[in-house]
């Protein structure tokens, strides 16, 4: 038998990736990144992607929030909300692991 | 047209009719292809590089049994080359040793196993084939340890909708990480066997109960996907997210079809891939064309607030029951004969209470199939 899993909570020393059923991918018909899973197919905003992007595996939460208030010019704590609750979103969804 | 013709991102590709199981609502038409008439390797692998420069994303490999295909592992990597997301979709017995290893290694995204039962009885019994749950186990066993990610799929009626929670258990077990409780609907096979296969409505109420409960348990740790009955429905489903929207199949032999059931409508006729090219046929086909948009629509969908949520709903189960595959779908509380569908359970569960009528399954089959040597 497998251990039970749990549900994972993001929290600043997470380091997110995308599982392997899961990828992002440019579309040169539509112009477009989507991100690609098993039935459904996102068209993520520049937010969403940037946040996607950094979830490379080695990046923690903190790390990412950092990066993307310098890029964004904006507050860690405004920054910090958004991608807290996003990456929470995706993970409840399966779709960015913890 | 009331909106402008998207690029399809989506495709089903049946590339085989063959099948070990008989399962008695195979979404199969009744005339099942031989192996005869599947198009060739190089044929598909044609056909999956036009679809990619349609626009095409995602390519679910189906049959029957995709895995009959010797060539499947080519037409993976075909696919794969081209960056569409590949998932296969197996009944998962008598997989050859080594053969999902090589799916994964070709590039294969993402595998789902279907399960007749939660319970070994009911999966060899529905699917008349002995040993098979055993089998599928194995199966999803096999594709974890190659790190293919998993869903599991359970077709659900009168049969096995009382085994939901041990569907949920077993999807656990076996690592997936979604589930589809998929309640059968009601075209192909499944309409011969409507009366044996249409659950109570009350299973059908506290299925729904349980399913509810398991989502919010399971957040973020496996995915349920809840696919509701249509004839126990009060809106009906936006079949194939409308009428060639933006995703669409082919047939073994080639035949390039807006969904599974669309030969049932007798005014339509369909296009092979080959004589004409699937940019041609997503754009012109007058079959596709039929009932794309809203402008086909009669009323109360025409001037209906959800006429670009549902589409109408599903053409087919208009032919099928209302006579009409431009009517509003029978299972939406709208349509004027929406209250047939409750008839129709009526009348099946009083089929159900006759002795043994349980056991009268038509089970899907092909008239003289011929393996290939």
């Amino acid at each position: 038998m497998m251990a039970l899993r749990e549900r994972a909570l993001v929290s600043p020393q997470s380091v997110p990736s995308l599982p392997k059923h899961v990828r992002i991918q440019y579309d040169p018909v539509r112009q477009a990144f989507a991100v690609l899973s098993p039935e459904k197919v996102f068209w993520p905003n520049d937010i969403s992607l940037d946040i996607l992007r950094r979830c490379d595996g080695r990046s923690t939460v903190g790390h990412i929030i950092a990066g993307l208030a310098a890029d964004y010019d904006a507050e860690q704590e405004a920054v910090a909300a958004d991608v807290v609750a996003f990456l929470q979103e995706w993970s409840d969804k399966l779709l960015v692991k913890l | 047209m009331s909106e402008p013709l998207l690029p399809p991102i989506g495709m089903l590709a049946e590339l085989t009719h063959r099948c070990p199981l008989q399962c008695p609502y195979c979404s199969n038409p009744l005339e099942l292809l031989k192996a005869n008439r599947e198009l060739d390797t190089q044929t598909w692998l044609d056909l999956f590089s036009q679809a990619a420069d349609l626009g095409i994303l995602q390519v679910h490999l189906s049959g029957g049994e995709p895995t009959l295909r010797r060539d499947l592992e080519q037409l993976i990597a075909g696919l794969s080359a081209r960056g569409v997301y590949t998932n296969l979709i197996t009944a998962g017995v008598g997989i050859a040793e080594g053969r999902i290893e090589a799916f994964a290694e070709a590039g294969l995204d993402h595998l789902q196993l279907s399960f007749q039962g939660a319970r070994p009885t009911t999966t060899d019994r529905i699917g008349n084939h002995k040993g098979g749950h055993e089998k599928k186990l194995e199966t999803a066993r096999r594709a974890r340890k190659a790190g293919l990610p998993l869903t599991i799929n359970a077709p659900i009626h009168r049969h096995n909708i009382e085994e939901v929670p041990e569907f949920i258990d077993l999807a656990l077990s076996l690592g997936a990480e979604r589930l589809e409780i998929a309640n059968v609907q009601y075209a192909g096979w499944a309409l011969t066997n409507r009366d044996q296969l249409m659950p109570e409505r009350a299973a059908v109420d506290r299925q729904a109960e349980i399913v509810a409960a398991a989502r919010e348990r399971l957040t973020g740790i496996m995915n349920i996907d809840f696919v509701t009955p249509d004839y126990f429905a009060i809106y009906p489903k936006p079949c194939m997210g409308g009428w060639a929207r933006d995703a669409f199949m082919v047939a073994p032999d080639g035949t390039v079809l807006p969904c599974h059931a669309a030969q049932t409508i007798p005014s339509l006729s369909f296009e092979r891939f080959g004589p004409r090219s699937l940019a041609e046929i997503w754009t012109d086909s007058p079959a596709f064309n039929a009932f794309r948009g809203t402008d086909w629509m009669q009323q109360p969908c025409r001037s209906c607030e959800r006429r670009e949520i549902d589409w109408g709903g599903c053409r087919c189960q208009a032919m099928a029951i209302a006579g009409d595959a431009a009517a509003t779908d029978p299972a939406c509380a709208k349509s004027p004969i929406h209250a047939r569908m409750a008839m129709l359970i009526d009348e099946a569960q009083r089929a159900a209470a006759v002795p043994s009528s349980d056991e009268q399954f038509v089970y899907r089959r092909i008239g003289v199939v011929t393996e290939p040597a």
